[in-house]
């Protein structure tokens, strides 16, 4: 599997994502945000950071990098693209996920270890998951309160889409274990044809054993998986 | 008090020329540059004439304490600096040790109390911006942030506005950056009231060869200013750090600078791929007296000269002269010394990063700091006296005779005996021992998923990716007992950094330190930082721990009233395998609680007796720097052998503190514990009392044998003091003439919510009423 790391300026958990890509045996590069070929690519990763400073909004500058066209075309066509924190933003900004991330409910960046529960197991970034397991995985952001207007919420509730959701550590919901104020606990959320996911967590700094967990390892031992050609 | 190194004449004199429109140099306007009367005329020997504007800017900087260290630099001289394993001691940008398997590690401690004190937001910031670029600029990538802070009592608002903008700044700054904030320490005492401290210490890891230092050498080099353009934000901030602080210090807010951590993230990386590219030959941060001291300084380590036309300088604004464009403290901003020819790659290799680069001079050999506008030469001045020759002062110290008084004031007030659990739980509820959370929830701490472990144990670590390495730093100083004895205090807080490292399994190698004083021109004061340096030159020298370098920051004071001395130590250690690293909290019921070292009634200075009493008071605690050395060999011994389910030393609150924090704090859940103490002290002497050299270990019940043998053939103190138990047990803890009994929820309770509960009041409010109009 061929993965580009996309680096805007300001990305800083470039250098992470790669690695965790690394360790599942992936072919992985970085990608400059100026660069727009992506023909030798099977899956794209918006990294973690903060893009542009995050001025204006979080994401806001970044979807008008020169690769976010050609990450935008990728998509439509069906490739699998990951968008993790800032990522996640960008997902947002770009129109490739629904909803937005707003400022934390507590106004304060926070940085931790959460629970989310895994609600599908079937999706490119999932299968090494069984449905209902609860991950430990680390938060950081000051912008993970996801929002979406009533209607929209309630479509990607019934379509599906929400594939992680905070929760305490056996998988009951808990608005104590809800870090940013997001609705419904949406900690996840993959696009209407499954291949875009957004995540605010950071699986890629829950892969090793000097973390303090490996469950993060799933979500791209799930995409190798899911692009391995089928004998 | 005496100047030495008197100037050295100019050698063909020097030859600048006023500029119109600038103010005539009066005996006002030298004292208003900070500069005395016998300063002023070593200047005029110098340059064998008057200094122009421009000049007199320039000589106030560079001879600012900040910049010069005139008050420290004989007593600097006294600490250890070497070892095999230092590879660049002080005096560069950072000092760098071996760190093994073909690495260096660069690291540096650094103060912004001045700028944070009127505007802690962004004085938080850039100290934090200011002290990344130092490691950077050695050609070192940032791998982890420290920071060291010191506020008054949490129930003043105006503290709780600074506390809260400081934590702010730091975690903005180095969350954006991408630099994980792996520690540090935070105290509160009314000692700190008007004069917050902020220390930042950041360590950075490179291949040994691509070290690369900060010289201008190779005349016809060109001088290249790179990153953000230069603005008229924090001019002569290097001048007001050497200044005490009043009310009217609340205007000098446009001398702090404003952080833009998005382009120092930029100019991280367009440092180290041009630092790689072999298109420089030096490279240094326009940090304190910006373009002034970074040229200069460059000049001067290389023995070479430099030629600097401001015309050339990228400025945010028109208009500005070269007084302001010499001295603007405006951030990010770096000063480059390309190789001839080589201009437009460095150019282009800043453009990739959408900054700026600019030819703006060039190097000489003719060994002065020239400045330019244009046609006009505005200064002119010998770069090795602007550098080096600022005059150094040892003046006379005398100990506080009411400091000497409080250091020997009885204590026995403070004795009791009995059932102390309320002692217990008040102590946990001080913000000086509660958790640290609701700061470090602030500052990503695993960013760059090379954490070992959690902020909020003894010691932060990192690993070094590809490798079994990993490096464990820690920051430590109790200014109480630094105040009642500075040689003590010194000495402790540099036992403590090392005895930190040696719990979590790193052994000690080098450290870096943050001189935190007031007024030096005050014998009371004077006599603490040279007492301090000579209590750090001891410990270090026992701990074969040299200083690679460090800050000084004196003048901590508000309307005459001095901060404790507070020499923070920023301390570095080596895991040879990180699979070693032992955590502080309990890990399994059953296992057997030991302690090494032993016990004292020792109550001064402690957090015991200011939260019993308010007081500041009594002799601090002794230490034992062959004891502890010999502690430290002993836990680096057993954690190798892996023998060991926890380590954590006794430091503020005591023994029944260390076994609080093991039981509630640690990353395996809560445990209770059974402790059973066989001493006769007093109560509250013996439980609360922060005597050195002791650290509460946990082990298997079979392994109690070989860790007690092992204790004495290091000659440590050891005994089975007690057992781990399930959490339903509580914390029980019983000797001949005290006992505590609590349960694990009442003490979490109170240690989580000490500074949650008083930082939800409203900070606002009273910021509003404290600030000055905008």
């Amino acid at each position: 599997m061929r993965v580009a790391v996309v680096t805007f300026p300001g990305s800083n958990c470039d250098h992470d994502g790669y690695h965790a890509f690394k360790l599942v045996g992936a072919d992985t590069r970085f990608l400059w945000h100026r660069e727009t070929d992506l023909s030798d690519t099977d899956a794209v990763l918006l990294p973690g950071g903060f893009s542009y400073g995050d001025y204006l909004r979080s994401g806001a500058i970044a979807r008008f990098s020169p690769v976010m066209e050609a990450v935008v075309a990728f998509a439509r066509a069906g490739g699998p693209v990951l968008g993790i924190c800032n990522g996640f933003q960008i997902l947002c900004e770009a129109g490739l996920l629904p909803g937005t991330l707003l400022r934390n409910e507590s106004r304060r960046f926070r940085a931790h270890d959460v629970w989310i529960r895994v609600e599908r197991s079937d999706t490119p970034f999932t299968l090494a998951y069984e449905a209902g397991r609860v991950l430990r995985v680390p938060i950081a952001h000051a912008d993970g309160n996801y929002f979406a207007d009533s209607d929209t919420l309630a479509r990607i509730e019934d379509r599906g889409q929400v594939v992680f959701r905070y929760t305490d550590p056996d998988g009951n919901p808990d608005p104590a274990y809800n870090p940013n104020g997001a609705q419904n606990r949406i900690a996840g959320i993959v696009s209407e044809q499954g291949n875009v996911l957004g995540m605010m967590p950071h699986p890629e700094r829950a892969v090793e054993s000097v973390h303090s967990s490996t469950d993060g390892l799933g979500v791209f031992q799930s995409l190798v998986t899911s692009l391995q050609p089928v004998p | 008090m005496t100047s030495t190194l008197d100037a050295q004449p100019a050698r063909h004199g020097t030859a600048a020329e006023p500029r119109p429109g600038d103010p005539e140099i009066t005996p006002e306007l030298v004292s208003e540059h900070g500069l005395s009367t016998d300063e002023y005329e070593q200047i005029v020997r110098t340059l064998g004439r008057t200094p122009t504007y421009a000049e007199l800017g320039v000589f106030s900087a560079m001879w600012s304490e900040h910049c010069g260290y005139k008050n420290s630099k004989r007593l600097l001289r006294l600490l250890p600096t070497e070892a095999p394993w230092v590879i660049q001691g002080p005096g560069e940008n950072a000092g760098v040790i071996d760190a093994g398997d073909g690495y260096a590690l660069a690291f540096k401690i650094e103060s912004h109390n001045h700028p944070s004190a009127v505007e802690p937001y962004q004085g938080a910031a850039t100290g934090v911006g200011g002290i990344l670029r130092d490691i950077f600029t050695m050609g070192a990538r940032p791998i982890a942030v420290l920071d060291s802070l010191r506020f008054g009592d949490l129930d003043s608002g105006r503290v709780r506005y600074l506390f809260d903008g400081v934590v702010r700044g730091v975690g903005d700054y180095g969350n954006c950056v991408g630099i994980p904030n792996i520690g540090g320490e935070v105290h509160f005492d009314r000692g700190y009231e008007g004069n917050p401290i902020v220390n930042a210490m950041c360590l950075g890891l490179m291949k040994r060869d691509d070290l690369i230092l900060g010289e201008a050498s190779g005349v016809g080099n060109p001088l290249m200013a790179v990153g953000a353009r230069t603005g008229r934000d924090g001019i002569h901030g290097a001048t007001f750090a050497s200044e005490e602080l009043s009310e009217d210090s609340q205007h000098s807010r446009p001398q702090v600078q404003i952080g833009d951590p998005f382009t120092e993230k930029l100019l991280l990386e367009a440092s180290l791929e041009l630092i790689k590219s072999g298109h420089i030959v030096g490279i240094q941060d326009m940090g304190a007296a910006g373009i002034t001291s970074s040229a200069s300084e460059m000049a001067g380590r290389a023995g070479s000269g430099v030629e600097i036309d401001t015309a050339k300088v990228p400025v945010r604004e028109p208009g500005m002269t070269p007084y302001e464009i010499l001295l603007s403290e405006s951030q990010e901003r770096m000063l480059v010394v390309a190789k001839a020819g080589h201009e437009g790659h460095v150019e282009a290799i800043l453009n990739k990063w959408e900054l700026e680069a600019a030819v703006i001079g060039a190097v000489t050999d003719d060994g002065m700091f020239r400045v330019r506008e244009g046609d006009r030469v505005v200064a002119e001045i010998p770069a090795l006296p602007l550098t080096d020759g600022c005059p150094t002062y040892e003046r006379e110290g005398i100990e506080s005779d009411e400091v000497r008084a409080l250091r020997e004031r009885d204590l026995g007030h403070v004795l009791r005996d009995g059932d102390l659990s309320d002692a217990l739980l008040d102590l946990l509820d001080s913000p000086n021992i509660g958790s640290k959370r609701w700061i470090y929830d602030q500052y990503d701490s695993t960013v760059r998923a090379s954490t070992v472990a959690e902020p909020g144990g003894d010691a932060g670590i990192v690993r070094i990716r590809g490798t079994n390495r990993a490096i464990a730093a820690t920051t430590d100083c109790n200014g109480r007992y630094t105040y009642l004895e500075p040689r003590v205090g010194a000495m402790i807080a540099v036992a403590e950094a090392a005895r930190n490292l040696a719990c979590v399994g790193a052994s000690p190698v080098a450290i870096t330190n943050n001189l935190n004083f007031g007024n030096p021109e005050r014998p009371h004061i004077y006599f603490q930082l040279r007492e301090a340096v000579l209590g750090m030159a001891e410990a270090c020298g026992v701990f074969e721990t040299p200083v690679t370098g460090g800050n000084v920051s004196l003048y901590n004071e508000t309307d005459g009233a001095a901060i404790y001395p507070t020499p923070v130590i920023g301390m570095v250690g080596l895991i040879a395998d990180v699979s070693h690293v032992t955590g502080s909290g309990f890990r399994a019921v059953g296992d057997a609680i030991v302690l090494f070292g032993e016990c004292a009634d020792e109550l001064g200075g402690s957090e015991y007796l200011y939260r019993a009493t308010g007081e500041v008071a009594g002799a601090p605690p002794r230490v034992d720097l062959l004891a502890e050395r010999a502690l430290q060999r002993l836990l680096l011994d057993l954690g190798r052998q892996g023998l060991l389910h926890s380590a954590h030393d006794c430091s503020e609150g005591g023994l029944a503190v260390a076994l609080a924090e093991s039981a509630i704090a640690g990353t395996e859940g809560r445990f209770g514990c059974d402790v059973s103490l066989d001493d006769e002290l007093p109560g509250t002497a013996l439980l609360f009392s922060e005597t050195q050299g002791r650290v509460v270990v946990t082990v298997e019940p079979a392994r109690l044998d070989l860790v007690l043998e092992a204790a004495g053939a290091h000659g440590v103190p050891a005994k089975r003091i007690g057992t781990v138990e399930r959490a339903g047990h509580g914390l029980k803890i019983r000797s001949p003439r005290a006992e505590v009994s609590v349960s694990l929820e009442a003490a979490a309770r109170q240690y989580f919510s000490a500074i949650p509960r008083r930082m939800e009041q409203n900070v606002s409010v009273d910021r509003a009423a404290t600030s000055p109009p905008t």
